[in-house]
């Protein structure tokens, strides 16, 4: 897997209050990013969502942050990571409504509608590692 | 590696009344006992506990990270536990340990039987355990610092979240802050308590000051709501600010309620289903006279 980049903050995740904490620095770097209020509000609930699907089932993990800067597009990058059971079939756990847990199954298929970029690398018995981007 | 730290603790156990008299008079000069926390003679209690442990504690070791110091690093956490509650700051705290320097040194200054040799090495010894301590000290404090915090912080979140009565068969519940903790567990609870304690008809929810609705929030309150509805009562929700109603959207959550802007559309609308009305008063001035008068 690629390094992180330089200017990235990593976040461990290991309890709600750790979600609680990944909502406060979300909203704080995509404020800093220059993202509006309702994009903000998008990003920091997909990173809620996936936060708390690491904790649940990836049996905790990290966060890292980064800054989406290339001229165009101003926003931020959060690269969620764990090393859980993984996920079978990727589709199915995008579902509306599939959950093994006792959730709506809302979460990973939310998430993608909030976001300007979203992808899911996933191995079974290895981990999980899911990208997403917001920017303006 | 435990080795008996001989020097000192002959200097200890021969000197131990003039080392506890001149370690307190440091502390009382240095204003230990002042501001009405502590008194002289609890100081003392502590000094004197302090050094009996340290002196036994000498003839076995001298490795101040070892087991044989754990009694007396029980002993120094709770007393900076106990000064971090009473509100004591950092130096206040570390005072403690560090103004047992001067009178250590000065004991072991005072031995004739030292030779400049050993008299440096005691002196050496007696400083990096009193620092080794003096941090330990304030290790425990910071800790104890940091759970008064998160203490206070669950107890704020608790008290931030009545169920406010605002006519005969209407209740509000201003939810303030993050809904994803087990607080809400209780808060939605004594919702349902209220409701069939005041036979409520309707229950306004005010989201207004809450930051974020994900999947976990609106699982809450859609449990709640259903739980609500078995008891007879209609949920209102209100506050859905416009970037929660689009973020709401897109995560495809409903809530199937009826919701308003703010409490106040809210409020009206349960009073209207009550068939209550509310009119301005037709003469405001009787009833400003009569309240003159
Ligand atoms: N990091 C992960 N590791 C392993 N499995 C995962 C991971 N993230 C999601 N899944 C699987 O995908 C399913 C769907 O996730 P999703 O977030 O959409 O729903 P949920 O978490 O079950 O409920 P909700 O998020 O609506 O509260 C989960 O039930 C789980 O089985
Ligand atoms: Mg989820």
């Amino acid at each position: 897997m690629a390094p992180a980049p330089a200017d990235s903050t990593v976040l461990q995740i290991r309890s709600s209050d750790d979600v609680v904490l990944i909502r406060q620095q979300v909203r704080a770097r995509a404020a800093e990013a220059g993202l509006g209020l309702v994009d903000q509000t998008k990003i920091i609930t997909a990173a809620s969502e996936l936060a708390r699907n690491t904790l649940d089932y990836g049996g905790g993990g990290t966060m890292a942050m980064t800054m989406v800067n290339d001229g165009l597009r101003r926003g931020i990058r959060l690269v969620f990571d764990d090393k859980g059971p993984g996920i079978a079939d990727i589709q199915q756990a995008l579902r509306d409504g599939y959950t093994t847990g006792n959730g709506l199954g809302l979460g990973l298929g939310g998430a993608k509608r909030l976001c300007n970029e979203f992808a899911i690398e996933s191995t079974v018995g290895v981990g999980t590692r899911i990208t997403i981007a917001r920017w303006k | 590696m435990a080795r008996a730290n001989t020097l000192l603790s002959q200097t200890v156990s021969d000197n131990e009344a003039v080392i506890l008299d001149e370690w307190m008079q440091r502390l009382r000069q240095a204003g230990a006992d002042q501001g009405g926390r502590i008194n002289a003679a609890e100081l003392q209690t502590q000094g004197r506990d302090f050094l009996s442990i340290l002196k036994r504690t000498l003839g076995e070791s001298s490795d101040v990270t070892g087991a044989a110091f754990e009694p007396l690093r029980e002993l120094l956490a709770d007393i900076s536990r106990s000064r971090a509650i009473q509100g004591y700051s950092p130096r206040e705290t570390a005072l403690f340990v560090f103004s047992l320097k001067q009178a250590l040194f000065a004991a072991v200054a005072r031995r004739k039987d030292f030779s400049a040799e050993q008299l440096a090495q005691a002196t050496w010894e007696a400083s990096t355990m009193l620092d080794e301590l003096g941090l330990h000290t304030m290790d425990v404090y910071q800790r104890s610092r940091e759970e008064v915090i998160v203490r206070q912080q669950r107890e704020i979140a608790e008290l931030s979240t009545p169920v406010v009565k605002l006519w005969d068969g209407i209740l509000a519940l201003p939810l303030i802050g993050t809904l994803d903790s087990e607080r809400t567990q209780v808060v939605m609870e004594n919702l349902l308590q209220s409701i069939v304690d005041s036979g409520a008809d309707f229950a306004i929810i005010d989201i207004t000051g809450v930051p974020t609705v994900d999947t976990l929030t609106a699982q809450h309150l859609l449990k709640t709501i259903a739980a609500a509805r078995l008891m007879g009562a209609d949920c209102i929700i209100s506050g859905i600010r416009p970037q929660i109603a689009q973020t709401m959207v897109h995560l495809g959550v409903e809530l199937n309620v009826i919701s308003k802007a703010t409490l106040a559309d809210a409020f009206a609308l349960a009073l209207k289903r009550l068939n209550k009305t509310v009119v301005t008063a037709k003469t405001p001035q009787a009833a400003d006279s009569k309240a003159a008068g």
